[in-house]
Formats: C-alpha cells, sequence, structure tokens
C-alpha cells in the first residue's frame, strides 16, 4: 500500500475511535504532546493503561468471586443454622459478612476508582463511563450490579485495546513506509 | 525574558499512578519547567527536606528561602488529592505547617469535582484546583502563582535586614506583596486599556484576554480592571467553584458523575 492511501486510513480510522466514543479529547491532547524530543510519547502511555488495567480487572475479579463465594457460602450456612436452631454459629463468620460486606466494597470502590483515573487520563471515554457506573454499585452495596458492570468494563477494555493496538500498527506501517503520522488532518 | 527565566522554575508533581506522573511531568516539560516527580506525599516532603524537627521548631530560619534545608529549590507543588496513605490535603497542610515551605505554591488535582473538597483545599491555603486530567490550558495557570513568590522571596530578603517578628512579617509581607502586585496588574491593565482603544484588532492582547480565566458569574458585572483588583485567591476560589465555568469536560464531568 503507499503512504497516503495508509495515512488516509489512519486519518479515517481515528477519526471512527472518537465518532464511536472510544476515545475523546483527552486522546488528542496526548497525541498533541508527542513530539521529536519524545516520539513515543502516547504509545508508551497506553502501554502503561494495558498493564495497570490488567492488574486491575485481575484485582477486581478476585476480589468480586471472593465477595460473592463468602456471601454464598455464609447464606448457606445461616440456613443450617437456623434450621437446627444453631444461629449463634454465625458468630463465627468473618463480622464483615454477618453485617454487610461494606470493606470489601469499599477495596472494590478503591480499584475502580483508579480504573476511572487512568481511564480518563488517557481519554478511553468508554471505559471511563462503565467505571462510573460501576462505582454506583459499590455505593450501593449491590454485588449483582458490580459483577455486571465488571464484565461491562472488561469488555470495553478488550474493545478500546484492541482498537488502539490497531492504531499503532497503522502508525508503525506509515512510519516504516518512510512517511509520517497526518495529525494536522485530524480536525473536527 | 521568555524561555531562559521560565526554565528556571522548578515543578515538584506528586501523583501515585505512574500514567498520571508521566502526563503531568509532560504537560510541564512542554511549557518548559524543570520538574521531579514523586509518587508519594512522603516521598514529595522528604524531597523537599521537611523532617520532623522542622515542623516543631518555630525558630527554624523561615522566611529567607536560601536558609532552609531545601538542597533543591523547588518553586511549585502540584499534588493529586487522592493518594494512598498521606492524601494531597494531607501534603498541602504539611507544607502550609512548615516554616521553611509555606510559601511554596501548591497545586491540588483530583478527578473528581467535589464542591466542598474544592473549597477545604483553597482554603488551607492551595493556590488552585484542577479537575483530572490536567490539561496545556491548565498548566498555563500555573505561571503567576511562581512569578508571585519569586517576587515575594525577594521582598523578604530586602525585609529581613529588618528584623520584623516572623509572622507578623509574613502578613505584612504577602499584604503588601499584593498590593504591589495589584498596583502593577491594575497599571499594566490600563496600559492594555489604552493599547486597546487604539488598536482594538491586535492580535498579541486578544491572546492575553484568552489566558486570562473566565470572569466570575454576573451580578456585579466586574470590568476587568475591577476583576484584577481582586486578590488572587478569590480569584481562584470564585473560578474552582464557579458552576457555569466554560470547560466542556468539566460540565461533561458534573453531569455525568
Amino acid at each position: 500500500m503507499e503512504v497516503g492511501q495508509m495515512q488516509r486510513q489512519w486519518v479515517d480510522y481515528t477519526k471512527s475511535l472518537f465518532l464511536e466514543g472510544f476515545l475523546d479529547g483527552q486522546f488528542l491532547q496526548l497525541q498533541q504532546l508527542q513530539d521529536e524530543s519524545n516520539p513515543d510519547f502516547v504509545v508508551e502511555v497506553v502501554y502503561l493503561f494495558f498493564e495497570d488495567s490488567e492488574k486491575l480487572l485481575n484485582d477486581l475479579t478476585r476480589a468480586l468471586h471472593s465477595m460473592l463465594f463468602w456471601l454464598a457460602t455464609f447464606e448457606c450456612f445461616m440456613k443450617v443454622c437456623c434450621f437446627w436452631g444453631f444461629r449463634f454459629l454465625c458468630i463465627f463468620f468473618p463480622p464483615s459478612y454477618r453485617d454487610q460486606p461494606s470493606v470489601d466494597f469499599k477495596k472494590v470502590d478503591a480499584h475502580v476508582h483508579q480504573f476511572k483515573g487512568s481511564s480518563s487520563s488517557i481519554g478511553a471515554s468508554r471505559v471511563r463511563n462503565a467505571c462510573i457506573a460501576f462505582r454506583n454499585f459499590c455505593e450501593e452495596q449491590n454485588i449483582e450490579g458490580c459483577l455486571g458492570c465488571l464484565q461491562q468494563v472488561k469488555q470495553e477494555y478488550y474493545l478500546v485495546k484492541n482498537k488502539l493496538e490497531t492504531l499503532f500498527r497503522l502508525e508503525q506501517q506509515i512510519v516504516a513506509a518512510g512517511g509520517s503520522i497526518p495529525m494536522t488532518e485530524l480536525s473536527f | 525574558m521568555g524561555m531562559a527565566t521560565e526554565s528556571q522554575f522548578h515543578v515538584l508533581a506528586v501523583d501515585d499512578s505512574l500514567i498520571d506522573r508521566k502526563l503531568i511531568e509532560r504537560l510541564l516539560k512542554t511549557s518548559s519547567y524543570q520538574v521531579t516527580t514523586v509518587d508519594s506525599g512522603s516521598k514529595a516532603l522528604e524531597f523537599l527536606g521537611l523532617h520532623e524537627d522542622d515542623q516543631t521548631n518555630p525558630d527554624a530560619p523561615s522566611v529567607c528561602p536560601s536558609n532552609h534545608h531545601q538542597e533543591v529549590e523547588v518553586n511549585l507543588i502540584i499534588t493529586d488529592y487522592c493518594m494512598p496513605g498521606m492524601t494531597g490535603y494531607d501534603l498541602l497542610k504539611k507544607i502550609k505547617e512548615s516554616s521553611s515551605l509555606r510559601n511554596i505554591p501548591v497545586v491540588i488535582m483530583s478527578s473528581e469535582n467535589v464542591p466542598s473538597r474544592i473549597s477545604r483545599c483553597l482554603e488551607e491555603g492551595a493556590e488552585e484546583f484542577f479537575l483530572k486530567p490536567v490539561q496545556l490550558a491548565d498548566v498555563i495557570r500555573l505561571r503567576p502563582h511562581m512569578m508571585k513568590t519569586k517576587f515575594r522571596d525577594e521582598k523578604q530578603e530586602q525585609q529581613e535586614k529588618q528584623r520584623i517578628p516572623e509572622e507578623k512579617l509574613d502578613k505584612q509581607d504577602k499584604k503588601s506583596e499584593l498590593q504591589k502586585l495589584q498596583q502593577d496588574q491594575q497599571r499594566q491593565q490600563l496600559q492594555k486599556h489604552h493599547l486597546e482603544q487604539q488598536l482594538p484588532q491586535q492580535p498579541q492582547l486578544q491572546l492575553q484576554q484568552q489566558q486570562q480565566p473566565p470572569p466570575p458569574p454576573p451580578p456585579p458585572t466586574p470590568t476587568p480592571q475591577q476583576q484584577q483588583a481582586n486578590s488572587n485567591k478569590r480569584k481562584t476560589m470564585e473560578e474552582g467553584l464557579s458552576p457555569d465555568r466554560t470547560r466542556p469536560r468539566y460540565s461533561g464531568l458534573a453531569t455525568v458523575v
């Protein structure tokens, strides 16, 4: 493919990412901060975001599933104990589960807060919006809502990751073919 | 002027997120500031050379910046609000409590638009409150704060010789400094106004106007001169709290959250 064609493709692809709401103005800011003295700035920051996100998604999945496991176990235990008239045995359960596992929701919320921060810093707006919904469910201490949001955040994250990787591949191809990235054509 | 003086400004950026540190570092460097980044409030205090005895010893040589324990001069501290351990607010308080550091302007950044948080930080002595993600337009607003401390430092060195008690001196100094600054600004404004009348279409003037923050919400409808006559601090307060601050991402955040 000739350079001009690839450049056009790059412009169209980037614009589609903005129009479909995957990226917002913050990503343009990142691109503006990239110059000759720092040619890989955007890629560096976005890869930091990937690393950070995958760690956070793992932590979130683990935290929510362990919460779910303990809640289910506790419920089962309660039923058995009540049935046999040994409700007092419930005191052997971790205190946070006897009442409401608010401590764990706070931990989950802290992770989501971090995720929201990093996604808005690179301009991944759909991930950020999913995080906002997620935090509302944390506040309500709604574990089903949280689990649903976790799925959505994951889905949005892998979508935008895929899109960004495609964008970077295109950029590499343009540079390898001796062209430059037509940043100036990105006007809306 | 220009580049030569700008590069002398040294900013200490504090944020627990690596991505945000990268971002703020790049933002500040493109504005040709010298930048040091640290990932926590305690590391920031360590870098500033603040030890426990500094806080408890009121006799420490306080006003003269060349006398305190800090190895590197820092002209401004920009810190995240929400950090594990010491928050940005805690850091701000520690800095304002320290006799040797309290003159360094502090700017707080936060991803959450919580009015009570914003006013708390400004009351505690923060110069500005930025909503994250911080943008180039925000970084431009840092400069006046650094210029202010430069002037103040010079003035303090002169007044040091006169042996005025520390607390009093600080207050007087701030006042007279502010008055001087206001007079200067008024003079500049008047000159500008004068020029404007002569050359209404001059592009440089338009640029200067753009850099100035948007005016506070109507009722009194202050003229530019009056607005300038307000203290800088008040301006930031009004601006930070003003609901109709015309930044799209700000209002966007406010509606989404």
